[in-house]
């Protein structure tokens, strides 16, 4: 018995699906492509043929499947709340299970395993390729987001020679009055932006709370999941669960809307109850209003030289609903002056694994951002997601725009002067 | 099955990427928003008017069903390929041609979402006004295939009061062009009117001229509980009959309230056995009249409350309100047989009461909703399909239902079409010499009744 829910377990919800077509009008695939495959009523009807035995997993079903960023938007404007994106989860893992890992176990072990590959893929450079991952946990969702040197123009930041772990140990006593806070960070903050996190951590200090950052903490498992390796995901959860127990802490912070999505989202959807933990983990944003950070943050005299600033809403955000608060922060920043873009609700089109398998399709949902963001007359473009940081830089860039995709919390470190001194 | 030589010519017109003959891709292509299914043999995305000719054309030479689908959403079963044959996708044809601000006219293909339209022009000031409440997702040429509605009809009209020409695939696969792009066009027949709304079955539409409005300037929107629906009912015919054409003018009878009070954004209390949505449009002095004088003329029937938008927030509020509506039906029972019956609008209140009447005698919850402005009401009969004996009697409700709707000189579809879900009511409505009309028409389009076979009329032979 696993502890993923298996398609079987999702049957009633299947049939709860009235094909009104409403998903036509969210699925970030399906805009790009208009294919019925593509969209979630297409998948739910390919998942009800899969239970009805009236249809099997042949090749155009496992592309089909594929072809899905897991990114929830779908669930969101469903009139029957269907969610697919789990749907499309459990038929990945039951593709695996019969066909073995051959979407993206094999194209990982291909790389690692030859070496004129390996040498191609150092020599692109700015490619994350697996070498330059050596310092990376075999089970981090980033080797599975960039097995491959097979993207060649896209844009990917350095990896800094400092992990998250390096620069600061696993507790961080804070006021003995205030309550310890987890942080989980997630492989992208951890080795490539550990920036982000460190700010975290810093304002985390300047609130008074004490910091358990346990060094056992692993990938949430969106990755894999994405993948449809359902044991590594059941494996992760369960680190990650254990990891958080050992301090008694009141809340763990993520500032990656899909960790956030994975640990808290998906651990909840899972068979065992899990709420011990799911109901402890809590995005930054919502953190810091509830702290009263925002309203705070706002008396600050406004800065003389403001940065424009829009917002991209991270998926695994916007369909938890939490558009306002980040809003509300950047609003409140002295050193911004917000303007809201166009499709700033619109997926970058990352998504997991997707982008690995489908990167000209990742690439034109993303190129899709480029109208409003240029319209908007932005600087900069802020999202709560190094992921999406990732893809909007990579989108921004391949546009020719000068607009630079940042963090949230970058922001915040600058307002509040807690920023990474310059290597 | 078709044979492999046609599909390989199918593959030669669109390329191999753009025809699916998996088990698959039959499953993906066989289902629109009745929820019936039917396996087509072979599925092609077309991307030009002359791709579709050629297509069409294999399909006339070979006698094999062919029928264009959009966005799957229609509600009789139009894109239902109930012989298999040919799905041919459009969805892909969806580029905007042209938007000219000098003509007030639009040009586009027709796998343009309706909202993606609308955006469009009103970024230019300007106005597409029919508004089927999936327009966020149905295509323009759905639209045009079905003549669809929508709320803002009352005012406005449907879709076939905007389309100007059309561009044609016929069933022999000849390309043809009706009407123009000017508003007075009396050059033989209007055949423009003939396809708009003739559900597929007489050609395949590629392209589609629309004439735009300019935009108003504001709106109102009101929302307004009543003690009965009989004063709701009123309501609308006094309005009317003050020579007032409000936008939009929805209700919600008391069952469907009873659905959605514990969501409703509004608090709706027991008392409330009613609600009136009214919208006006126009310039801001005198929709502000308007308003006050709709205000005026309901007050006398028994108003428990009035909200009136002043933002555009609050005025989302209210349409929250009236959108919470079809998720909601479903905590009555499990299956909905939902359909679209119109009568003249002063004949609502009789209408509401002999629905009333026939839940009663049947033991049905029947939930009504919609256009009080133009006569057309959703009627919603939820049953749970699982009981014994059951399709048989909302068969025999429906029928009378129908009946009903006829004989207060009213329609059994106002904006659904006939599809597979009505054709065998298309007989109470339409006398058999215009149904022998029409089939004349068909037969005179389709020889070989390669379009869109098996709708509309009961029989497959034309």
């Amino acid at each position: 018995m696993g502890k993923n829910k298996t398609l079987k377990d999702y049957e009633q919800q299947i049939r709860e699906c009235v094909k009104c077509g409403a998903c036509q009008a969210h699925c970030p695939t399906y805009l790009e492509n208009r294919r019925e495959g593509s969209v979630a009523r297409g998948k739910i009807a390919l998942a009800a043929a899969l239970l009805d035995k009236t249809g099997d997993l042949e090749k155009r079903l496992r592309q089909d499947i594929s072809m899905c960023l897991m990114c929830g938007s779908c669930v969101d404007k469903c009139p029957n709340k269907v969610p697919t994106d789990q749907i499309v989860g459990a038929i990945r893992r039951e593709i695996t299970e019969n066909r073995g890992l051959s979407l993206l176990g094999r194209g990982v072990s291909t790389v690692i395993g030859n070496k004129s590959l390996m040498k191609a893929a150092i020599k692109t450079g700015a490619v994350l390729s697996p070498l330059m991952l050596k310092e990376v946990p075999a089970s981090s969702g980033l080797r599975l987001r960039f097995p491959t040197p097979v993207m060649k123009d896209r844009s990917l930041p350095k990896i800094p020679a400092e992990n998250l772990f390096d620069l600061f140990p696993e507790f961080i006593q804070g006021d003995t009055n205030k309550p310890v806070v987890g942080f989980f960070a997630g492989c992208s903050i951890s080795f490539i932006y550990p920036e982000i996190g460190a700010s975290m951590i810093r304002l985390l200090q300047k609130m008074g709370y004490s910091v358990f950052l346990p060094r056992s903490q692993k990938c949430c498992g969106i990755p894999a999941l994405s993948s449809g390796d359902g044991r590594l995901v059941e494996k992760l959860a369960e680190q990650n669960i254990k990891s958080f127990q050992e301090h008694d802490v009141q809340h763990i912070i993520t500032c990656c809307a899909s960790c956030n999505g994975g640990i808290k989202e998906y651990y909840s959807s899972m068979k065992d109850d899990n709420a011990d933990f799911t109901g402890k983990v809590i995005d930054f944003n919502i953190f810091l209003a509830e702290q009263g950070f925002i309203d705070e943050i706002a008396e600050l005299p406004k800065w003389q030289n403001r940065k424009k600033v829009t917002y991209h809403d991270p998926c695994h955000l916007k369909t938890q609903g939490i558009v306002k608060e980040p809003r509300a922060l950047l609003r409140a920043l002295p050193n911004v002056e917000f303007v809201e873009m166009d499709g700033a609700s619109s997926c970058c089109g990352l998504g997991g694994t997707f982008s690995v398998y489908h990167y000209e399709t990742s690439k034109a949902i993303g190129a899709r951002k480029i109208a409003g963001l240029e319209a908007s007359g932005a600087e900069m473009i802020a999202t709560a997601c190094p992921g999406c940081i990732m893809q909007l830089q990579d989108v921004v860039n391949h546009a020719g725009l000068k607009v630079k995709a940042v963090h949230i919390l970058d922001l915040i470190a600058e307002s509040v002067g807690i920023t990474l001194p310059p290597e | 099955m078709i044979e492999k030589k046609i599909i390989k010519s199918l593959r030669d017109i669109v390329g191999k990427d753009s025809v699916y003959t998996e088990n698959s891709d039959r499953i993906t292509h066989s289902y629109d928003a009745t929820q019936k299914s039917y396996l087509p043999d072979v599925v092609v995305y077309a991307k030009s008017a002359e791709q579709v000719s050629e297509i069409v054309k294999i399909a006339n030479s070979h006698s094999i069903p062919i029928l264009a689908r959009g966005a799957g959403s229609g509600f009789t079963g139009g894109t239902l390929p109930v012989q298999g044959g040919i799905v041919l996708v459009l969805t892909q044809m969806n580029r905007i041609l042209c938007i000219d601000t000098d003509n007030l006219i639009a040009v586009v293909e027709p796998g343009v979402v309706t909202s993606e339209l609308q955006r469009e022009v009103e970024k230019l000031g300007l106005f597409y006004p029919p508004d089927p409440a999936s327009k966020d997702f149905c295509t323009l040429g759905g639209n045009v295939a079905e003549c669809a509605g929508g709320p803002r009809c009352v005012k406005y009209g449907v879709t076939k009061d905007y389309i100007l020409g059309l561009r044609v695939v016929t069933a022999s696969g000849e390309i043809i062009r009706t009407g123009g792009r000017t508003l007075k066009n009396v050059v033989g027949y209007d055949l423009t009117k003939l396809f708009v709304g003739s559900e597929g079955t007489l050609g395949i539409v590629t392209e589609i001229v629309l004439k735009l409005l300019p935009k108003p300037e504001a709106k109102k929107t009101m929302l307004v509980q009543f003690e009965t629906i009989d004063g709701a009912a009123r309501a609308v015919a006094d309005i009317v009959r003050a020579k007032i054409v409000p936008t939009t003018l929805e209700f919600l009878d008391a069952a469907t309230i009873g659905c959605i009070r514990d969501i409703s954004p509004v608090p709706l209390p027991d008392e409330c056995k009613a609600v009136l949505i009214i919208e006006v449009d126009g310039d801001r002095e005198v929709i502000e009249k308007q308003a006050a004088r709709i205000m005026d003329i309901i007050q006398p029937l028994g108003i428990l409350d009035t909200r009136i938008a002043s933002t555009t927030e609050e005025s989302e509020e209210i349409w929250d309100v009236r959108r919470k509506v079809s998720p909601s039906l479903r905590k009555v029972n499990p299956d909905k047989f939902n359909e679209d019956i119109v009568v003249p609008r002063s004949k609502i209140p009789e209408m509401i009461s002999t629905l009333e009447g026939l839940s009663e005698k049947y033991g049905l919850p029947i939930v009504n909703f919609g256009h009080a402005g133009d006569g057309n009401i959703h009627v919603n009969v939820m049953v749970d399909l699982a009981e014994v004996g059951m399709q048989e009697k909302v068969d025999k409700v429906m029928e009378e239902i129908f009946h009903s709707a006829v004989a207060l000189e009213g329609s059994i579809s106002g904006e659904h079409g006939i599809g597979i879900s009505k054709m065998d009511y298309l007989g109470m409505e339409v006398d058999n010499a215009t149904v022998g009309y029409m089939r004349r028409i068909k037969s005179a389009f389709d020889p070989n009744n390669i379009l869109n076979p098996g709708k509309i009329f009961q029989s497959t032979e034309p």
